[in-house]
């Protein structure tokens, strides 16, 4: 190996201050170090963040409150559940959690050529709760303006991204978004995923999906995803398809959808 | 032919290699989640005491996927080498277990039986060993590599640095990198992990990792961890490519599933090796891999997934790669569901790629929706080190901001060569002196040669 010197620092160079590199990054870079280890008000500040990803993660959707914040919109709202009974058994089988539960099926009316708003809790409720009426009302003047029909708003809990699928199919829509919690960060805890699929039913796959992330403070503001859904779907009912052939270039996919 | 086998009164049935492997496998929720797990305990331990019943030999001729229809199973089979199997040819699994354990089993016996095991034998006998077997068989195993750099010398670890960037800002890229250098991580490679794969965005941060490497004239590599076709499109273009990054799976429907296959991956390495980059050696593949990524695609052929992952390093150790690391935390609790499960996976993963013959490395995590946390991490990070893995990952304060989920810090770097008295990588080690990293990091400063003005930050 040409071991190549180290760059020449000219010589009256000051050393820089390790805290500057907080101003380039919301990485937690300049902690210092207690010999090996974090300081302590580093290593608390991570057990903290790690804390709210935790709780984050057992969050529940609150129907009354989605219900109330939805009212306005002038659309009916539904309810229903996957198959998942709890929390840890939703995490464990995530096939219960794109089925639903079989006596919620008769609650679905029929909505041909429409589509359907699906509201669901995903990894982690808050965020939705928070942001998913908003992207709605961003989005319904839009789609009514853009004549496409609307199907009532159905809130589902336990819900993985494909019970759309099955919800949509049952409802014989020709497009589902779903709105659904992603999961949680140290970083961010209150992250909105969209899913949009064209003709659901059960067995469609990722990849016959455009996928909307990051709707969040700091992230795509609702107006902005609602902007992008609209686009997607006059895009999708153009074209007869969602997925792969219809993407531009949207963010990898490091994780499956929840 | 099946197995049987009674434990307690009850006689157990396996009708095949692939359902007595699965059962004889140790409890993970991705098991469980493919019905492919045993029913209970003892039905466990009669799969376990059976497989180490079975001759070594029957591995070679009952595949737990068929020859034909996987490209990854004629590459195990077809890559046999009869001879490198010969000292361990009259073994049965159990006996391979005490032999392994055993004096016998010197770091060069170990070496030069590589190319008579095949993935399934491995994960077989790793199925009937304890935590601390797993430690100990690994820490018997020496892999070395060479690129700009020499890694897995004994008595050394090294650390991938992951400076990753919600948005691939290269500032925030920049701001990462300096702070692992400072703390002695990148002597296994700087590699980001791009959050848009696009060819533009991969050649842009290509651009970046090489300056600031030129620029501080740091005895390593680089890496963009994009898709292999995109790394190809750069390689045409002319960008700086050290090393070509790929997941990869066990069975070819898995690969599929990746984008990739044998031939795309031996094209991906030759483009590599003709800009002649390495000075100090031409390895140049670097590979993830992680338990569950086989189920996931529904490409798992009714096989456990420990067993697919084995098959994994298969794929691996055709293409002389710098560095593997099993992801194993990563893919989620549907796969590793605890603590308790990550950590199994974690070294049996380095076990059985080092068994095989690969630099293995092990990115020590887990995703926020995983019953885990650091004291779990701690406790696999500091098992691995005493098993030897070859490199593990730093991330600026364990939590990546782009991937969203907790991987080893450049601190827990430092824990883990200080407790166990390991060095980074020689040119690397050599080159940290001359920088004065560690008067400097002790006084709240970068060094003047460490100037951040250097990588673009002022």
């Amino acid at each position: 190996m040409s071991a190549a010197d180290p760059p020449a620092a000219p010589p009256d160079a000051p050393s820089a201050r390790w805290s500057e590199l907080r101003r380039f990054t919301a990485a937690r870079v300049a902690l210092g170090r207690a010999g090996n280890g974090l300081p302590t008000a580093a290593h608390l500040d991570f057990q903290e963040a790690h804390a709210r990803a935790r709780d984050a993660v057992q969050s529940a959707l609150d129907p009354a409150a989605l219900e109330a914040a939805l009212a306005p919109l002038g659309l009916p709202v539904l309810r229903v559940a996957s198959q998942a009974p709890n929390r840890r058994a939703y995490l464990l089988r995530p096939d219960l959690g794109r089925r639903l539960r079989e006596e919620h099926r008769a609650l679905l009316p029929p909505a041909p050529g429409s589509l359907l708003f699906v509201i669901a809790d995903g990894l982690c409720a808050t965020g939705v709760q928070a942001q998913a009426p908003a992207v709605i009302g961003h989005a319904l003047p839009l789609l009514r303006q853009a004549g496409i029909p609307l199907a009532p708003i159905v809130l589902a809990e336990q819900a993985r991204v494909a019970l759309g699928d099955e919800i949509g199919g049952a409802m014989g829509v020709r497009l589902v978004a779903m709105l659904i919690g992603e999961r949680p960060g140290l970083m961010a805890l209150d992250s909105l995923g969209l899913y949009l699929t064209h003709a659901p039913r059960p067995g469609r796959s990722d990849a016959e999906r455009n996928c909307i992330s990051n709707i969040r403070p700091g992230g795509l503001s609702p107006a902005q995803g609602a902007g992008k859904l609209v686009w997607l779907a006059r895009a999708a009912l153009g074209q007869g398809m969602t997925g792969v052939a219809l993407k531009d270039e949207q963010p990898r996919q490091d994780l499956l959808p929840p | 032919m099946g197995f049987a086998q009674a434990v307690g009164g009850t006689r157990y049935l396996f009708p095949d290699l692939r359902t007595l492997l699965a059962r004889a496998t140790p409890l993970r929720s991705g098991d469980v989640l493919a019905g492919l797990a045993a029913g209970s305990a003892q039905e466990r331990v009669a799969a376990q005491r059976e497989l180490a019943d079975l001759p070594l030999r029957h591995f070679l001729t009952e595949a737990v996927i068929p020859y034909e229809e996987d490209e990854v199973t004629r590459l195990i089979l077809d890559r046999h080498d009869v001879a490198a199997f010969a000292p361990v040819a009259h073994l049965t699994v159990g006996g391979f277990r005490d032999w392994l354990l055993s004096e016998a089993a010197s770091p060069a016996m170990l070496a030069a039986l590589r190319p008579g095991l095949t993935p399934e034998m491995v994960a077989g006998v790793s199925k009937i060993c304890r935590l601390q077997d797993l430690v100990a068989i690994a820490a018997k195993c020496q892999v070395t590599t060479r690129f700009r750099n020499t890694l897995g010398l004994p008595g050394r670890l090294s650390i991938r640095l992951q400076p990753n960037d919600p948005v691939d800002d290269p500032r925030g890229v920049a701001a990462a990198i300096l702070d692992g250098l400072l703390l002695g991580a990148g002597d296994a490679v700087i590699g980001v992990n791009p959050a848009t794969d696009s060819l533009d965005n991969t050649l842009r941060l290509l651009e970046l990792l090489d300056a600031v490497r030129d620029r501080y004239a740091i005895p390593t590599q680089s890496c963009v961890l994009a898709h292999v076709t995109t790394t190809l499109l750069a390689i045409e273009q002319g960008a700086p490519v050290d090393l070509v990054f790929q997941s990869i799976g066990g069975t070819e429907a898995t690969n599929r599933s990746f984008g990739v296959s044998l031939a795309l991956l031996r094209e991906a390495r030759e483009a590599a090796l003709g800009l002649g980059r390495g000075s100090l050696g031409q390895d140049l593949m670097y590979f993830e891999t992680g338990q569950g990524s086989a189920l996931s695609a529904e490409a798992h052929h009714g096989c456990d997934q420990q067993t697919i992952e084995a098959r994994a390093y298969a794929v691996a150790r055709e293409f002389p790669p710098l560095l593997v690391n099993s992801v194993v935390g990563f893919i989620g609790p549907e796969y590793l569901f605890d603590g308790k499960q990550i950590t199994r996976a974690g070294l049996e993963d380095h076990c059985c790629g080092k068994l095989l013959g690969l630099p293995m490395g092990v990115d020590v995590c887990y995703t926020n929706h995983a019953e885990a946390d650091q004291d779990d991490m701690d406790a696999l990070l500091t098992l691995l080190g005493v098993a030897g893995v070859t490199y593990i990952m730093g991330v600026p304060g364990a939590d990546d901001v782009m991937l969203a989920y907790q991987s080893s810090s450049f601190h827990d770097g430092r824990y883990l060569r200080a407790a166990l008295g390991k060095r980074p990588a020689p040119e690397f080690a050599a080159w940290m002196e001359r920088m004065g990293l560690e008067a400097a990091s002790s006084a709240g400063e970068l060094p003047p040669r460490l100037a951040p003005s250097l990588a673009g930050l002022a």
